[in-house]
């Protein structure tokens, strides 16, 4: 018999076609819970997700999704995200028109060799370095979606302890409406 | 003026205008059922929170009130979970009361702790977990708003233990804004634009046809669709959910659509050049398979809910707004289609060729489930309520109970919750105690919640139940019979045992039974001379009466099956 391998997911930085959903929120307990709920009962996938309060009205937050467009059609995730009660605004900004932005912080092994070649990367990615000891370097990368991906590559020659990635927030570009507004 | 939070939900409750609550108490809740003794509000004590539920269910329906439940906290709240799924499907506006552990419990695993909120998150309209007694009149306040705008459902209220025995202020919130939902838009006005749009699709009309649903009910637009279907001329169905807001004996109506849909009914949506979706959300049920449902129709789809748009079916035409204030501008405007009368001449030779039909009565073998139905209708006193279980009986209900007006059939549709029917038949009577009201129940239906005649009883709401005892779990068996090569498995339930009889007057009803056509008139005669107690009939039904016409799950509306005695002509 032949038991078929376990499941275990794919790794894929962006999905083929993606959106951007900003997504206004009351600040209340449970609310979190209420979208990611949501996404998981209609079979909506969410490809990454930040959450933060929202500028000057303290008692809203903002949370970014990401999400796979072609796990359902944008239009039902928007309407069936609208018709939570503690859902306040959503924009959907096309990548096209989405100024995205996400932080990378990374931790790698480093020895005599190679701290030179590292310092390389991280100098023509952006990126800076934030902690320093005899064995290990921390930096941290704020670029695009793309040039996450891209410094990720390139740390797959060194021994990397720990790597997280924020998921992005967007804004529209000057001049770019967001698609689909159900305004506050 | 100081009051504890339970005196202040009580008080609430009774500023929403409630006049009763269906509950059981238990620790968490008991504070609040202390002020009960003092309050207006009749409490209806129930012997399984489940029967609380579909209770308050069936007086929503029967009344177009919301319904009222009220339960303590862990089994309490469990058990009512099954009800707010169900009203959650059928859009039925609910308020259903929780009791909680104390605040400082909250994560403790304390003794009858559940997460209440996190469960019913995904089958409420919404729901509260109150943190502090001066926010229990906003979040009851907001709990009847949001159950009752809009598209209506079940909003669940969780209040801990300590902030019902706390005290505060009284205040109740006097306006919309006080409530405090700046997400929350349940209308929008009506887009002109869209409404003349449609207005050109229906001028091109040929083949109409009004595919009406339960909004069409919520939205109490049955004078409008009657005028509207009128005036225009237009053919009408009305899906399972929306029996009642079209008279059965009006020359236009074709009755219901869907998998046991009149022939008439399924087949003119299937040849319609333009369908009129009316609070209908293109349920599986009713569509069949979707890619040959109506194939050359184009659609106007009208929801208050603007998510119903285009998640099935691809709308041509979607109007957000009650039904009602549609129907009411494509009148002003006079909107009208093609001249009907060849789309009539196809249909009612549809309707000639294959009307409802089902094997002779005989005075010795079993009783024909379809001729009981048809009996019980022909001697009830007109507006008589009708609610019923899930099955072969449901569907039998539906097709050979002739409905002429809202509120008078009350029934599990999205969710096809067995046993709703007798609790939901005790709702609709306290509701509406001017009414008979029947219940056409299965015998597998009947045992899952039978215990609420006692509630019944108790209580002095005299329901009438006619189980339809085939003495299967009948429409699983028609499955296997049709599906399944015949291949019965675990569908046995036995006419005897129970006895229903003896259970009936166990539980203080009256019990009969009828075992051929004589026994039966004479139950039923018996069954309305009644009005004091509940009444129980066992009628024994033959348990190989299939439900037709029928779509097989995942067939096409094309493929309908009507009655074998219809074939050799179909
Ligand atoms: C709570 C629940 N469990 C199981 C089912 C699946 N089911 C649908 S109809 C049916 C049989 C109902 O039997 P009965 O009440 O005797 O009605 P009949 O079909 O015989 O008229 C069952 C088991 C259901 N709808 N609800
Ligand atoms: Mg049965």
């Amino acid at each position: 018999m032949n038991t078929p391998e376990p499941f275990l997911g794919v790794t894929s930085h962006t999905p083929v076609r993606h959106h951007i959903l900003s997504v206004m929120v009351e600040n209340k307990a449970g609310v979190l819970a209420r979208v990611a709920g949501l996404f998981a009962r209609r079979g909506f996938n969410i490809y990454s997700l930040a959450v933060a309060p929202a500028e000057t009205k303290a008692r809203f937050s903002r949370i970014t999704i990401v999400v796979d467009a072609e796990s359902a059609p944008l239009e039902q995730i928007v309407e069936q995200l609208d018709k939570l009660v503690n859902v306040v605004a959503i924009s959907d900004i096309a990548p096209k028109d989405a100024l995205e932005r996400e932080l990378l912080l990374a931790t790698i092994k480093t020895n005599v060799d190679n701290r030179t070649s590292l310092l390389d990367v991280v100098g023509s990615s952006g990126a800076a370095i934030v902690d320093v000891d005899a064995k290990s370097v921390t930096l941290m990368l704020a670029g695009t979606p793309a040039a996450c991906d891209e410094l990720e590559r390139e740390l797959e020659n060194y021994t990397t302890l720990e790597l997280h990635r924020t998921g992005r927030v967007a804004l529209p570009r000057l001049g770019k409406a967001a698609l689909i507004a159900i305004p506050d | 003026m100081q009051l504890t939070g339970a005196q202040a939900l009580i008080k609430s409750l009774e500023m929403e205008g409630v006049e009763v609550v269906f509950g059981l108490p238990g620790g968490a809740i008991l504070p609040v059922y202390d002020p009960l003794i003092d309050s207006s509000i009749r409490h209806v004590l129930v012997r399984h929170e489940q029967g609380a539920g579909h209770m308050a269910e069936g007086y929503a329906l029967a009344t177009g009130r919301p319904g009222v439940a009220m339960v303590t906290s862990g089994p309490g709240a469990t058990n009512i979970v099954t009800p707010i799924g169900n009203a959650h499907m059928d859009s039925t506006p609910l308020v259903v009361i929780t009791g909680q552990v104390a605040t400082a419990a909250i994560g403790t695993d304390a003794f009858q702790e559940c997460d209440i909120t996190g469960i019913t998150m995904g089958i409420t309209k919404h729901n509260f977990l109150v943190k502090s007694a001066h926010e229990i009149p906003r979040a009851v306040a907001a709990a009847f708003h949001i159950a009752t705008t809009g598209r209506p459902g079940p909003v669940l209220v969780d209040v801990p233990k300590d902030i019902t025995q706390s005290m505060m202020e009284w205040w109740y919130p006097e306006s919309i804004e006080e409530l405090d939902l700046p997400g929350y838009h349940p209308t929008v006005d009506l887009d002109a634009d869209r409404v003349n749009q449609a207005i050109e699709l229906i001028k091109d009309a040929e083949r109409p046809v009004l595919y009406v649903g339960g909004g069409t009910l919520k939205s109490h637009a049955s004078a409008q669709l009657l005028a509207f279907a009128e005036r225009t001329g237009m053919p009408v169905v009305t899906t399972l959910m929306a029996r009642g807001a079209f008279p059965d004996s009006h020359p236009q109506h074709l009755g219901m659509p869907g998998m046991h849909g009149m022939y008439s009914a399924v087949i003119a949506i299937q040849k319609s050049d333009l369908l009129i979706s009316l609070g209908a959300r293109f349920d599986d049920r009713v569509t069949g398979k979707i890619p040959a449902f109506a194939p050359n129709a184009k659609v106007i789809h009208v929801d208050i809910d603007k998510a119903e748009f285009n998640k099935v079916r691809r709308a041509d035409v979607a109007i957000r707004s009650n039904v009602a204030a549609v129907l009411e501008a494509w009148d002003a405007e006079r909107a009208m289609p093609q001249n009907l009368e060849v789309w009539w001449k196809e249909i009612d030779a549809w309707r000639e060729a294959y009307p409802l039909v089902y094997d002779e009565p005989n005075d010795d073998g079993l009783l024909r489930p379809q001729f009981v139905v048809e009996s019980i209708a022909k001697a009830a006193a007109p507006g008589t309520i009708v609610a019923s279980g899930v099955g072969q009986h449901q569907m039998w209900a539906s097709q050979f109970w002739k409905f002429e007006e809202p509120g008078t059939w009350v029934n599990s549709g999205g969710a096809g919750t067995m046993g709703f029917g007798v609790p939901a038949a005790i709702g609709a009577k306290a509701g509406r105690p001017d009414r008979v009201v029947w219940c056409i129940d299965g015998d597998g239906c009947f045992q899952m919640t039978a215990q609420e005649l006692v509630t019944a009883r108790a209580e002095g709401i005299p329901i009438k139940v006619a189980i339809l005892n085939n003495a299967y779990l009948g429409m699983v068996r028609q499955w296997q019979e049709m599906f399944y090569d015949e291949r019965y498995s675990e569908v046995y339930l036995s006419p005897d045992l129970p006895d229903y009889v003896k259970w009936a007057e166990a539980m203080g009803c009256v019990g009969l039974r009828a075992t051929n056509v004589a026994e039966m008139h004479a139950a039923i005669a018996t069954a309305n001379s009644i009005n004091d107690v509940p009444v129980v009939i066992d009628f024994r039904t033959d348990s190989s009466e299939k439900v037709f016409p029928m779509v097989a799950a995942g067939a096409s509306n094309d493929d309908i099956m009507v009655h074998p005695r219809q074939r050799e002509s179909q």
